[in-house]
This record gives structure tokens, C-alpha cells and sequence, in this order.
């Protein structure tokens, strides 16, 4: 099945400057998906037409999500809330309420399938209080379930929006730059976590990355992206130094150094197959 | 030695030439502000000659301020206790009426069509000075407390619908984003993702009104709205300076007492 289906996605904020410019690709059940891209080439904005969070253009082609529609043509399908409910999004910034404690933010994740009443006044029964703290433990975090979110570093609150996603019951979890403003240990547990429910769970997972050597590391499948058009969708292992010099820029390439130098020496250049899978 | 060389290394650097533009400005803005006070003198029957002309007269009416008048002291504190209720109940009502309200008037959370009405709504209710309100309301239910609840009710929902709705335009959209990618409502979004970030400016913005409420409360009994001031008024029209300097200073201890209860309070919970 399906998980994603994103067929000539187009986005204009400026005119004549297109966020995204004919985005098509499939995602199937089960596939941990690595998106990378510098900043500004449309990973956000795709992420977040996918949650069904922002509208396409008027003519801007289709997104179907776990098989129903999620947007069309700009319009947002008016089943959008019942499919989100099946999407789990983790953001850069965690998006917790940090004044409520992290059950509570936890909890949140049930609100798109509680009866409505319920999950307006807040009431939440035991056993799905318990499902909650199964997920923080999942996630390692239960220990500070009852702290208020603001009170935990960045990782673990990453980690505790993982957690709603999972008490969410989510199919698909779509992770938005979800390491970028952590440090590297944390990095590696949110990774790590995320790859566990990938695995354990068949989970979906569509993560964008600043770091291409998480991306090789963790995720099977890459999408790179450069001015909102996909230039790179493939194999992870078939990406190489060269292509992701170009796809970043010359003045950037610091930031996939360390990369630079491994993937140099375990895989040889290969640019004919990088430019037949480009073009 | 060493002088030279840091002579030599000292970059060359000029103090900037005054800015003749801007100082013509602040010129202007200056005659602007002093033609507009010369203007209004007259408009504002200005004659600051009277309070020294007159400073015998002034010194014999303030003497019959002193010593203050404590004799019906039982009546005045049940009467200011009265203006503490018609506070309370004022202020409870309108932060009720307030919380939608001000949710209707944010622009982060409804659309045009909805704020823009319920703005001008809220501004109608501001624009208008408890102490109308009251008079209104007197006609409509009577001489009493009642009247001044309504009208503190009304005037206080227009200002704290507003001031709900500026915490309300200053959130972090985030957490709201977090609520609703979860399959939430749009209520649900209200209740998770806005109301727990703008709680304690809430909460502060209403202790502060219910202090303001007090200070109002104690004038609407002068147009028949019950409470303190209505013994205030009684006394002044009647000539009895001592027992209106006791209702004074019974009214200036009482809410210098809750501005520091409220204060306390409202640092707890910012």
C-alpha cells in the first residue's frame, strides 16, 4: 500500500519564485525516507503539504495520504482531520505545549480520536493514560511524564513528541528536521527512536535532514531537493560526495566534511549512475 | 617606540557631522507640542493666579478636612465592602464574557469577517466610561449594587476582550500546530494550544482589572450605583468635609490594600 502519494505538487508564495514545482514520487508502507535539501529548497514546505498543514496551488496537483485524499488542486479534502489523525508530525521546534505537563502533551495525540466532548474538556480515561506512559517508555522518557515540557532538554522533548505521535496511533510519522536544533548525542536517540518504530511498528517514516550522513545512515531511501524540484530519488548508498557538493553548494561544504571523507574511501564516485537517476 | 607604532596602527576615524535634517525635526516636533499646549490655555480656562489669590479661602476649606470624622465608621466599611462585591462580581462576569470574546477578536484564530465586528463590538463597549453605564443601568434596574455590576460588567468586558486577544495575537503558533497536526479541532486547538500559553497574562490582565474595577466602583454610587459612593456624595453635597475626609482615607487604605494583595498575586503567576 501507499503511504504517501505526492503526484505534480506545486507551491507559490512569491509570485514567479515556486516553493515547490512539480513534486511527484510514492512512498510506500513501511519505508523510512530521508529528505535532504539546503535550506530553502521546499523540504518544510513538502513536509507540511503532506500533513495537509498548508495548501497547494489552485492548480497544484494532488496528495494522497494512507488512501484517502489529503489535498487537491488547493483545496484541503474534507477528511483532512480524520487522515491527520493518522499522521504523526515531529517539528524542529518539538511544537509541545510547554506550560502542560508531558502526559498531557502526550495525551494531545489522542484528541483526533476521543469523542469530541471528551477530548475538548480534557478527560482522558486510564487505560489511555496508560497507553500514553507505554509510549514515554518506548521512548525512554517515562521518568518525566509528570514534569511540565519546558522543564525537559530539547532531545527529550523531541522524544515526547515522538511519544504523541505513537500514542496517536499514528501509520505515518513525518519528521521535520526533527535533529536540526539538537546536539549530537541527542541526535542519535531521537535517530535511533525513530528508527526503532520504523522497524518494530512498520511505521512510516519521512524525515528531513540537514545532516546527509544521518541520512546514509539511517534511512534506506533519500529524496534531495534543490528550488522545489526533486533531483535525487534513489538508493541512500548511491549518493556521492560530488552530487551533494552540487546539491549544497560550494560554500556549504563544510557541513558534510566529516561525510565527505568516509563516504570517499567506502564508495567510489559514481556519476553516471547519479546522473541517470537525476535526470 | 611602542607609541608611535600604536600612532601609526590608529585608524583613521571622524565624528559624524550633526544631522541637520533630524535636528530641524525635533525642532518642529517641539513648536508642535508647545503650539497645541498655548492653543488649548484658553480652552482649558487656565488661571493659575487663582490658587495663589485664593490660598486663604483654600487653607480654610482644607482645614475643614481635619480632624477626620471616624464616628459612623461601621456604615462606611460595610459600604466600602459593598464596592469590593460590586468589583467582584463586575470583574468575574466580564472575564467569562471575555474569554470567547477575546478568542473572537484575535486574528491568528478567526478570520476577518468574525474579528473585525466583535473588534468594533468591543471597542463600543470600552469607548463608553463605566459611570454612563451606570447612569443607564440605574434607569433600567433601579437605584442599587445591581446597576453598578452591569455597567463594570459591560465597560470591563470591552477592555479585557481586548487585552485577552493581544496575549492571544502574541502566542507562538508551534504548540497550536503540534494540536492540530494531531487531528484536532478547531476548538481543541483553541483549549491545548492557545489557552495554556496565554493563561498567566490572562490571569495578570484580570487581577489588574479588578483592581481598576475597585478604584471605578467606588465613584458609580455617585450616580446612584450603590456602594461607598454614594455616602461619599452625600457628604460633599452636604458640607461635611470631616466625614468625607474619613470615606477617603477609608477608601484610599482599602484599595491601596488590594493593589498590593492583587500585585502579589499576579507576580505569582507570571
Amino acid at each position: 500500500m501507499i503511504a504517501v502519494g505526492v503526484s505534480r505538487l506545486s507551491k507559490t508564495f512569491l509570485p514567479g519564485k515556486k516553493a515547490l514545482d512539480g513534486v511527484s514520487f510514492d512512498i510506500e508502507q513501511g519505508e523510512m525516507v530521508a529528505l535532504i535539501g539546503a535550506s530553502g529548497s521546499g523540504k518544510s514546505t513538502l513536509l507540511r503539504h503532506i500533513a495537509g498543514l498548508i495548501k497547494s496551488d489552485a492548480d497544484g496537483g494532488k496528495v494522497n495520504v494512507l488512501g484517502s485524499t489529503m489535498q487537491e488542486n488547493g483545496r484541503i479534502d474534507r477528511n483532512a482531520r480524520k487522515s491527520r489523525s493518522q499522521i504523526g508530525v515531529v517539528f524542529q521546534q518539538f511544537n509541545l505545549v510547554t506550560r502542560l505537563s508531558v502526559l498531557t502533551n502526550v495525551l494531545m495525540g489522542l484528541l483526533g480520536s476521543v469523542p469530541l466532548w471528551r477530548g475538548t474538556i480534557g478527560y482522558f480515561t486510564q487505560d489511555e493514560k496508560l497507553k500514553a506512559m507505554m509510549a514515554l517508555d518506548r521512548v525512554g522518557i517515562a521518568d518525566h511524564a509528570s514534569k511540565r515540557a519546558s522543564n525537559l532538554s530539547g532531545g527529550q522533548q523531541q522524544r515526547a513528541a515522538i511519544a504523541r505521535a505513537l500514542t496517536q496511533g499514528a501509520k505515518l510519522i513525518l519528521a521535520d528536521e526533527p535533529i536540526a536544533s539538537l546536539d549530537p548525542a541527542s541526535s542519535k536517540k531521537v535517530m535511533n527512536t525513530l528508527e526503532r518504530i520504523n522497524k518494530e511498528d512498520g511505521i512510516t517514516v519521512v524525515v528531513s535532514l540537514h545532516q546527509v550522513d544521518y541520512a546514509l545512515k539511517y534511512c534506506p531511501r533519500t529524496i534531495a531537493m534543490r528550488d522545489g524540484e526533486i533531483v535525487f530519488d534513489g538508493a541512500s548508498e548511491k549518493l556521492t560526495p560530488a552530487f551533494l557538493m552540487e546539491l549544497y553548494g560550494e560554500e556549504s561544504a563544510e557541513l558534510f566534511a566529516d561525510n565527505n571523507t568516509q563516504q570517499a574511501t567506502s564508495t567510489p564516485v559514481r556519476e553516471e549512475e547519479l546522473a541517470l537517476a537525476a535526470g | 617606540m611602542t607609541m608611535s607604532v600604536s600612532k601609526t596602527t590608529l585608524p583613521e576615524v571622524k565624528i559624524p557631522p550633526q544631522d541637520l535634517k533630524r535636528s530641524s525635526v525635533n525642532i518642529l516636533i517641539w513648536a508642535i507640542i508647545l503650539g497645541f499646549l498655548t492653543y488649548s490655555w484658553e480652552g482649558a480656562d487656565m488661571r493659575p493666579m487663582e490658587l495663589v489669590n485664593n490660598s486663604d479661602n483654600m487653607v480654610e476649606f482644607a482645614k475643614g478636612f481635619f480632624p477626620p470624622d471616624f464616628l459612623e465608621w461601621k456604615l462606611y466599611l460595610s459600604e466600602m465592602w459593598i464596592t469590593i462585591q460590586i468589583a467582584i462580581w463586575g470583574t468575574a462576569l466580564s472575564i467569562v464574557c471575555s474569554v470567547p470574546l477575546g478568542i473572537l477578536c484575535s486574528e491568528n484564530i478567526v478570520p476577518p469577517w468574525v474579528y473585525q465586528p466583535f473588534r468594533r463590538l468591543m471597542d463600543a463597549a470600552r469607548a463608553i466610561n463605566e459611570i454612563v453605564f451606570a447612569m443607564l443601568f440605574v434607569v433600567a434596574v433601579g437605584l442599587g449594587p445591581f446597576a453598578g455590576v452591569l455597567a463594570l460588567w459591560i465597560h470591563t468586558t470591552g477592555i479585557l476582550a481586548k487585552l485577552y486577544s493581544e496575549a492571544v495575537e502574541a502566542i507562538d503558533p508551534q504548540p497550536v500546530e503540534g494540536i492540530r497536526a494531531t487531528g484536532a479541532n478547531g476548538l481543541q486547538e483553541v483549549i491545548f494550544g492557545v489557552i495554556p500559553q496565554v493563561l498567566p497574562l490572562w490571569i495578570s490582565y484580570s487581577l489588574y482589572r479588578f483592581e481598576s474595577n475597585v478604584r471605578s466602583a467606588t465613584v458609580l454610587g455617585i450616580v446612584g450605583a450603590g456602594g461607598i459612593g454614594m455616602v461619599l456624595w452625600e457628604y460633599i453635597r452636604g458640607f461635611y468635609y470631616a466625614e468625607t475626609a474619613a470615606v477617603i482615607i477609608i477608601i484610599i487604605a482599602s484599595v491601596s490594600l488590594l493593589d498590593i494583595l492583587s500585585q502579589r498575586l499576579r507576580k505569582m503567576v507570571t
